[in-house]
């Protein structure tokens, strides 16, 4: 029989036409995509149940008799739609995601294997201890490591995200002021290069947030800290290495000051993972420290959550420390101290229901075992390494902030962008079209126009100088006058630059019907 | 190291690109006492894969999972039958592996769902405006606890005896360092009258659970509206999402602010966490929320997207004057939540929420009719409270030494005097025939 070859093989012809819009609003592989209120229905699912049997209700007159107006979708519906949503998202495992502070590093996919064993995913947390001493061994051996990774002498685990290891913390620091009798104590320092969650943070705790200069050289002002202390100080809460990506070289005489003026010392771990391995906070005079483990650990960041904020504490904030926690019992067996009346030290009280975020434990546990010491040394003194490649790479290009060696991550301000009618946003947005997701934009804020570029040790060699690449393109293109690239962008995301004033004046938070969200327009 | 992919020759070029000799050369900064001179001493070298998971595995067989016997634990987190297809989206890489959307362009994938999570999530609970999801139901409580008390510039709180004792203590935590009073009244399975008498001119809220943690159903319209004409606000608590498939829910009672647990849509057990909270209130509270808020746009070209919205109220615009700390939530939870709920639908979440509710009063009716069991709860969804003859902890140690995870004692979550003996029971989709036999079984030998 003859080869049917019809139409076989295709030529490539060369086309100057411009590229029609589609019928179907696809663009190719980008398939259009609609919400879920408009494809499905209330009266389609995909879940298949056994039928129900009929039961005399129980409910005491409180049955629902209205909708919840929730569509459903049968599964490849449901699946479709999902698909095509996450294809509308960036991630690391598709290029490099330089988000100063973020750390957005490598997820093993050991690590999420790891974390649905059923002795792990499938345990409750109130079964009897007996029946859990796999989960509670987990929960021992990361404290083990996080203890001896930063020198201290506790850990609380049960911290929910960063956020909240600093509400930990803080927590720590003022039940320690008080069982000293030192409640007046309610001024804490703040940095003015601070994450904003920590003033929000010390303020949830019932402080006043007193802030600090930063020195020329993107360190604390040592002389404006000096002024600030005093006998109603309650403490500093600084992040080292610090938001410009520098260590806090003063570090050891900040503490020496804040611990000689009755205070503690908070350190904000959100840069843990520049120094992970290679020195120990629990030396440079910590009280407290959270851990983010979503960060140093590389639990995944999974669009916004769930993190995981454990907390180390010294010897002096240790018997402060939230229930619940475990302990080892005579017999070797594992037990876990929920009540405070329980404990032989002075909890400050419970933060959460249960124990924390096990889910995380178990993956930067995994984390731990595969890197080990020597490998959790290597990545920080690789996420280090190419955080000064870049910045040495782009110097000549875009204006670092600070002169000298950085830490994890590159800082730039917006001073080689004067006169060229691009901003740190347009620049950013333009970075999108090159397949890159943007660096941190304006944090700190004692930078102008600020650029934080955190390449974490997970970018090869080559992967850099693509990036740089990339970077002094744009670089050249903006000083060169081509502004239109940048104040258009993103020219090539799924979406154009979106509108979020708009968003922000006329707030529309929810689906609405049709007739309905008219009827809100017309208003 | 597998992870690791600069190379000797690449760190050494890279170094000459810095202009620096070696690697010690970028950590000079360090202060010269806490420099290391090597690895940390007493913790483990790299591994590989196989290695690892060896060591992981005997850490989760040295546990019993529920899945494996008979299982009966609630109190605040239940297990139920989560469809492969769940899993498997919230792994895939573009969801798994970004970051909160800060770039809405690159992240709409992200962006869209929590907007459709939020609708879902107000829907399930009848209210005007939900966010895009706390830590999780007691951080959830909480908050709503100190937002009630911006709203009404009051600082007293009133916490209702059924309200479950982690939230209570959890809520308390932060509520007492944020300055306001706590009023706890007695534990009890029903105070909804004492509730009320506890409300004065200083009173910011009361906090009612429902179903509470004995697995009671209260109707608190009536309530509601007798705390607001005093100018509180109300807010209503959950520990079961699938509850409101069957049970009026708390925005149709007329709550200002509801604050509770989705874990039980979409997402394991895990021992604890994570898990996500659901946060909804009334439209006219919305710039008092703590947590993000997606929101619908448009681009520049007028096609529809959407953003993260209203972030005024938020730490990384207001810093020490935002409305909370929270900074990441539970994205990827959330996540689950709503693609289980979009399968679901609201045909499946009812006919869900039926057969949780069959389940339990088919365990309830066999429990009961053991010889010493006392029913405590009249009314219920999938979870009820029992008293035995004798202490409900010991009981459940017994039952779990015969591979029966019979429930949760009362007192495992507090410690309080008359309340040894109740033991809460509760009973999904995923409990058999079989499952009930054995429960009472063994309840009848333990006791």
């Amino acid at each position: 029989m003859a080869m049917n070859n019809v139409g076989r093989p295709t030529a490539a012809v060369a086309n100057d036409a411009a590229a029609p819009t589609t019928f179907s609003g696809a663009r190719g592989l980008l398939q259009p995509t609609s919400l879920i209120f408009e494809t499905g229905s209330i009266d389609r699912t995909g879940v298949d149940l056994p039928p129900v049997k009929g039961v005399k209700s129980r409910l005491g007159g409180l049955a629902r008799t209205t909708t919840t107006g929730n569509p459903g979708l049968s599964e490849p519906e449901a699946v479709r739609h999902y698909v095509r949503l996450s294809q509308r998202n960036y991630a690391i495992d598709l290029g490099m995601f330089p988000l100063g502070s973020c750390t957005m590093k490598h997820n093993a996919r050991l690590n999420e294997k790891m974390a649905r064993l059923p002795g792990f995913a499938d345990v409750h947390p109130l079964q009897p201890v007996s029946t859990v001493q796999g989960a509670l061994s987990v929960m021992d051996q990361l404290s083990h490591w996080l203890i001896t990774l930063t020198g201290m002498k506790a850990v609380a685990l049960s911290p929910k995200a960063g956020a909240h290891g600093e509400l930990c913390g803080m927590l720590a620091i003022r039940a320690a002021l008080d069982a000293q009798g030192q409640a007046h104590r309610r001024r804490v320092l703040v940095p003015e290069s601070a994450h904003g969650t920590n003033p929000a943070t010390a303020v949830q705790c019932g402080f006043i947030v007193d802030e600090i200069k930063a020195a020329p050289d993107g360190r604390v002002d040592l002389s404006d800290l000096k002024t600030k202390l005093g006998d109603d100080v309650a403490g500093i809460m600084l992040t080292n290495p610090n938001t410009c990506g520098l260590f806090e070289r003063d570090i050891r005489e900040i503490a020496d000051l804040i611990h000689a003026a009755g205070g503690y010392f908070y350190c904000d771990g959100a840069n843990f993972n520049a120094i992970a391995g290679r020195v120990r906070p629990g030396d440079l005079g910590v009280d407290a420290m959270h851990i983010n483990l979503h960060k140093t650990f590389s639990t995944p960041h999974g669009g916004g959550g769930p993190g995981s904020g454990p907390t180390v504490l010294s010897d002096a904030l240790a018997p402060f420390a939230p229930v619940p926690y475990v302990v080892t019992r005579a017999d070797g067996t594992l037990d876990l101290v929920e009540h405070e009346g329980d404990s032989e030290g002075e909890p400050f009280g419970r933060m959460v229901a249960f124990h924390g975020q096990m889910g995380m434990y178990t993956r930067a546990l995994t984390y731990m075992l595969s890197h080990g010491a020597d490998g959790i040394k290597q990545a920080s003194e690789d996420a280090v390494l190419n955080a000064n490649y870049v910045q040495a790479c782009l110097k000549e290009h875009m204006s670092p902030a600070f002169d000298g060696v950085c830490m994890h991550e590159a800082l730039f301000d917006d001073s080689w962008l004067e006169g060229t009618g691009v901003t740190t946003l347009d620049f950013a947005k333009a970075m999108i079209d090159e397949g890159y997701h943007p660096m941190t934009m304006y944090f700190p804020l004692v930078v102008h126009g600020a650029m934080l570029i955190e390449p974490t040790e997970s970018e090869s060699k080559a992967s850099l100088d693509a990036f740089v690449a990339s970077m002094t393109g744009l670089a050249k293109a903006a000083k060169s006058g081509d502004t239109a690239r940048f104040t258009g962008a993103p020219f090539h995301a799924p979406v154009k630059r979106l509108d979020e004033t708009r968003a922000a004046r006329k707030p529309v938070l929810k689906w609405s019907p049709p007739v309905e969200a008219n009827k809100i327009a017309a208003e | 190291m597998r992870y690791l992919p600069l190379t000797p020759s690449d760190r050494e070029q890279m170094l000459a690109k810095v202009g620096v000799a070696s690697i010690e050369d970028l950590f000079l900064d360090v202060p010269e006492v806490a420099r290391l001179d090597g690895p940390i001493h007493n913790l483990p070298f790299a591994q590989g894969e196989l290695a690892v998971e060896r060591h992981m595995q005997r850490l989760s067989n040295a546990s019993m999972a529920a899945g494996s016997v008979p299982f009966f634990c609630g109190a605040g987190a239940y297990r139920h039958a989560v469809p492969a297809s769940v899993d498997h989206l919230i792994q895939r890489s573009e969801f798994l592996t970004t970051y909160t959307p800060y770039q809405p362009e690159m992240a709409q994938g992200t962006v869209q769902t929590l907007f459709e999570f939020q609708s879902q999530v107000a829907g399930l609970l009848a209210c005007d405006v939900a966010n895009a999801s706390m830590y999780d139901g007691s951080t959830a409580c909480a908050e709503a606890v100190v937002m009630a008390a911006r709203v009404t510039k009051r600082t007293k709180v009133v916490f209702s005896g059924g309200l479950h004792p982690h939230y209570r203590r959890a809520a308390r935590t932060l509520a007492k360092h944020s300055g306001l009073e706590i009023a706890g009244l007695p534990i009890a399975i029903n105070d909804e009258a004492a509730v009320l008498a506890a409300v004065d001119q200083n009173t910011a809220c009361v906090v009612v659970q429902c179903p509470n943690v004995f697995g009671t159903l209260t109707d608190f319209t009536e309530l509601a509206k007798a705390v607001q004409a005093k100018g509180a606000l109300l807010i209503a608590v959950f520990t079961e999402a699938v509850a409101f498939g069957l049970v009026t829910p708390p925005g149709e009672m007329g709550a200002d602010i509801v604050a509770g647990e989705g874990q039980s849509i979409g997402n394991s057990l895990n021992f604890g966490g994570p898990y996500v909270g659901l946060f909804a209130t009334k439209d006219k509270y919305v710039r008092q929320m703590p947590g993000r808020l997606a929101g619908e746009t448009v681009d520049a070209d007028g096609t529809r997207g959407f953003v993260l919205t209203l972030s005024t109220r938020e730490q990384h615009i207001r810093r020490d004057k935002a409305t909370s700390n929270i900074c990441t939530n539970s994205g990827l939870c959330a996540l689950a939540f709503t693609i289980h709920m979009t399968l679901l639908g609201d045909k499946g979440l009812k006919h869900l929420a039926q057969l949780n509710h069959e389940a339990a009063c088919e365990t309830a009716d066999a429990v009961s009719a053991i010889d010493g069991v006392e029913l405590l709860s009249e009314s219920f969804f999938n979870e009820f409270a029992v008293r035995l003859p004798g202490d409900a902890a010991k009981a459940v140690e017994a039952m779990a030494a015969q591979d029966v995870l019979g429930g949760v004692p009362y007192s495992r979550l507090r410690q309080e005097p008359g309340f040894e003996n109740v033991l809460l029971i509760a009973a999904t989709e995923t409990t058999t025939a079989e499952d009930i036999a054995s429960l009472a079984d063994t309840l009848k030998k333990v006791i």
